[in-house]
């Protein structure tokens, strides 16, 4: 188990600054992440995509921050995390936390082994300077940095 | 979807519930999970998912920002007086 949160970004789960039109743009390539790094099979995005289509932008969980994420299943290899921070924000249709910059995706192998990373996952998400630095990083290593 | 926004809510509303000195079991669960919980008391989610649980037994309450533990707790204080 991860016991630093950037441990659960495997290689290959981060871009930076990435250019997309639109949220499902968003969660596609931080699902491309998420099979980059070993963690899901491509099924596994389109799942995200799939549950904001039918339950809407709960996963726009903070200012400007989403945690996109599907079932526990056998399109998930292995627990991690991806994210993409977009040069434009999006908008997922989230009224209170709209338009969205940091897109983080979560794969779970289970419904109980990644509820450490969680907890550290809200850390970082609950610290704003923290969230500050992944908004202006503009390196890989930069936002690993911020991660910690 | 029980795994991911549930289980975050579910650590800020155990941290308020310390706070409010109230022993309760939180569950984080899926929507289809949530609506057969028919034993939940109090039913905590975000604006979106709220029209989901309607017509439940529990007390629903739409948090707007899942790490404002300010928020939460002072939601869950009025909803433990009624």
């Amino acid at each position: 188990m991860a016991t630093t949160l950037g441990q659960a970004f495997g290689s290959g789960s981060i871009q930076v600054k990435a250019d997309v039109a639109h949220w499902r743009a968003a969660l596609r390539l931080g699902g491309d992440l998420l099979v980059n790094s070993g963690c899901t099979l491509p099924g596994y995005t389109e799942q995200m995509i799939q549950a904001v289509e039918e339950l809407g932008p709960y996963i726009v969980i903070a200012p400007g921050l989403a945690l996109a994420h599907a079932r526990p299943s056998e399109l998930v290899l292995k627990t991690g995390l991806s994210l993409v921070t977009l040069r434009q924000p999006v908008e997922f249709g989230n009224t209170q936390n709209d338009p969205v910059s940091l897109v983080f995706a979560l794969s779970a192998v289970d419904h109980d082994s990644h509820i450490d990373l969680l907890q550290l996952f809200a850390g970082l998400a609950s610290d704003q300077k923290n969230v500050n630095s992944l908004l202006t990083g503009d390196s890989i290593e930069a936002i690993r940095l911020a991660l910690g | 979807m029980g795994i991911g926004t549930s289980v975050l809510l579910k650590m800020n509303a155990e941290k308020a519930l310390l706070q409010l000195g109230v022993e309760a079991t939180v569950e984080a669960t899926d929507i289809e999970t949530a609506r057969a919980a028919t034993d939940a008391s109090i039913l905590l989610t975000t604006p979106d998912l709220v029209d989901r649980l309607q017509g439940l037994n529990g007390q629903v309450i739409s948090i707007e920002q899942l790490f404002d533990l300010g928020e939460i707790t002072e939601k869950l204080a009025v909803a433990l007086q009624a």
